[in-house]
């Protein structure tokens, strides 16, 4: 490049020089704060998921949330009941499709007693045979404690373990509840609920609101949960900090779990954004078939160990209605499933997977 | 076919303005999306795929006008170097337009997910499920759109050298004025 010239001789070349920096300095300038480098009150993905390992530790190629639980495969037999109400594949009548899911208790702490929370988790991959699919994770309450990714956020950031004590600060706690009174109706079910001793005996709710598009192009806000077949058990007491695994391996020994898909159709005006508010109970219902659970595996070499369970990947019929929630999941699904497949691929930069996941070196 | 006007051809000229606005915003969109939880995530993430795609289709056609339609020839006075980092960035450019989508689409592909450019319109495979090679070619849609960013800058910059430091026709040649007009 040329010398820049004395502005005296040739003082166009100086305006010139500027507006030569500033373009490609502006264009660098818009990025950066596009990008979140230069906005860091944003709320991002990354912020999300820095704090679920804040409040666990590392803990290499597992999820980030949900991280201890065990694969299961089957298949979905429709009803056809659904199908006026959604052109997906998978609610075609007599329709069998084949899915993967998983079963979890959410937490970052792989090692986790299952005791340790009273929810429980479904996740299932549904591929249709036209090659699309359908993702849910789903958990075993009616509501959820917060409506937006902020408060969940906030929530997350409360519950973080005090150095010193290793535990949240109950006051911290106390204080998100108070700044959250959307948080009552989830609360209020927490304190009668009992870490149940089966994933096979609980209900599972999306929770989020969808909209199915059904083949007259007809859209329906719609809400889904699984509704288990399987009986309590004896209730004989629980005797390992694995016990669900355990559970699940004997029940699926003697045959097959299975759940009915039962669909909630919204009335205009049942809110769709908000995930702590259930809808009135008299909402038409419709019975989309049965998911059939047939074997289990451990998550550290089973299929659903590699499978990103975000909530918006949808067959065409079924699309993600205004709950702010189903975004954020994306983007911080799409951040954990990121970090715990660089920590399998040995990425440079990455924290080291342990060499097996040996129940011995449990905490 | 022997260019005469010192221009580039019309169709070389319509695609890269036409290109250059998609990629930018392909650039923009991309950081945008995966900085968001909000529901532009979902719908920057929705225009980024099909966006993609159609700048990989436009790709194609474009290296087949530039074979057809070779370019005017850069100023017989512009130093080597200058030349050399001329034609070594436009390589640099026609590579990375084609290799960022390839990269999406595969990265996908490993990653499992279906790869839906609509709500009904699917791609196939190009690359086997393998978490591996996923986070690898993740990562990779990350650097290589960095470096396309830096070069897509540098470009801008040195286009607007020629057109307000050397006033030499280059970057007349891509507005579509004649020389000395
Ligand atoms: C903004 C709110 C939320 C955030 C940031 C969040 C975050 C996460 C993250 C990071 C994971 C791990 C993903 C992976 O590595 O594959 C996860 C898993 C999971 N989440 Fe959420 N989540 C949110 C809301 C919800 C809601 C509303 C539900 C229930 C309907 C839910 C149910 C699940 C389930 C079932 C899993 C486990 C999926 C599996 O087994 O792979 N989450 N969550
Ligand atoms: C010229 C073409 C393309 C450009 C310039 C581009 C650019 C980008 C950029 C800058 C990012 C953000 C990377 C980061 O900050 O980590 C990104 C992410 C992404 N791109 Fe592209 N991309 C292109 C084509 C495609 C195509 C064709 C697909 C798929 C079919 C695709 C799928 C994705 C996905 C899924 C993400 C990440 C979303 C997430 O992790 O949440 N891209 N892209
Ligand atoms: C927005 C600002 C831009 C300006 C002012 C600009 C200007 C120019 C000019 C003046 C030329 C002619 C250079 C010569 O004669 O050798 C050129 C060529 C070229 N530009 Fe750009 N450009 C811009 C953006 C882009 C972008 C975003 C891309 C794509 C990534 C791009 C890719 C190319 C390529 C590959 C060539 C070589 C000629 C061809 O085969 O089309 N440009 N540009």
């Amino acid at each position: 490049m040329p010398e820049s010239p004395t502005p005296k001789k040739r003082p166009h070349h100086l305006g010139a020089w500027v507006l030569i920096a500033a373009v490609p300095a502006a264009c660098a300038l818009a990025f950066g704060y596009v990008g979140g480098w230069l906005a860091p009150q944003r709320l991002t993905p990354k912020r999300l998921v820095d704090q679920f390992e804040a409040n666990a530790g590392v803990h290499p190629g597992y999820r980030r949330n949900h991280a201890k639980g065990v694969c299961v495969a089957g298949y979905f037999q429709s009803s056809g009941q659904a199908a006026p109400y959604s052109m997906a594949q998978v609610f075609a009548p007599g329709q069998r499709t084949p899915v993967v899911g998983r079963f979890a208790i959410p937490g970052s702490n792989p090692y986790a007693p299952d005791s340790s929370v009273p929810i429980r988790s479904m996740a299932l991959r549904f591929t249709q045979t036209n090659g699309q699919q359908w993702r849910t994770g789903m958990n075993s309450m009616p509501v959820f404690p917060v409506a937006t990714p902020q408060a969940f956020y906030e929530q997350l950031q409360a519950q973080q373990p005090d150095p010193a004590t290793g535990k949240p600060d109950p006051k911290k706690v106390a204080a998100f509840f108070a700044a959250h009174p959307e948080t009552a109706a989830f609360r209020a079910w927490a304190k009668t609920a009992k870490p149940s001793a089966s994933f096979a005996t609980e209900s599972y709710w999306s929770l989020d609101a969808f909209v199915f598009t059904g083949p007259d192009g007809q859209r329906h806000a719609v809400r889904w949960r699984m509704v288990p077949q399987s009986a309590d058990d004896d209730g004989a007491a629980p005797t390992d900090a694995d016990y669900l695994a355990t559970d699940l391996r004997q029940r699926l020994s003697h045959g097959p779990l299975r759940w009915k898909l039962v669909v909630t159709l919204a009335n205009p005006g049942d809110p769709t954004d908000d995930a702590t508010r259930a809808w009135p109970t008299d909402r038409p219902t419709v019975d989309a078939g049965t998911l059939v659970v047939e074997s289990e595996q451990a998550q550290d070499s089973g299929p659903c160990r590699d499978i990103n369970y975000d909530p918006t990947v949808l067959p065409n019929g079924i699309a993600p209605s205004d709950d702010p929630l189903l975004p954020a999941r994306s983007a911080a699904y799409a951040d954990s499933y990121l970090r715990r497949t660089s920590e399998e691929a040995h990425l440079p930069g990455t924290a080291s997977m342990p060499a097996k996941a040996q129940p011995e070196a449990r905490q | 076919m022997k260019d005469t006007t010192g221009l580039f051809a019309l169709p070389a000229r319509v695609l890269h303005w036409l290109m250059a606005a998609m990629i930018l915003a392909m650039l923009f969109i991309g950081v945008g999306m995966v900085a968001s939880v909000s529901e532009r995530h979902a719908w920057l993430l929705r225009i980024h795929k099909p966006l993609g795609i159609a700048i990989l289709l436009l790709a194609v056609v474009r290296l087949a006008v530039r074979l057809h339609y070779p370019p005017p020839p850069l100023p017989a006075d512009l130093p080597m170097p200058q030349k050399l980092a001329a034609h070594a960035s436009h390589w640099l450019l026609y590579a990375l337009m084609i290799a960022m989508p390839l990269v999406g689409w595969a990265m996908l592909s490993a990653g499992g997910y279906p790869v839906m450019l609509g709500d009904s319109l699917r791609l196939p495979a190009i690359f086997p499920a393998n978490p591996i090679a996923f986070a690898v070619l993740r990562h990779l849609h990350t650097w290589l759109a960095m470096l396309l960013f830096l070069t897509v800058l540098a470009h801008m910059a040195a286009a607007l050298y020629h057109g307000l430091i050397r006033r030499d026709g280059v970057l007349a040649s891509m507005v579509g004025r004649r020389r000395g007009a």
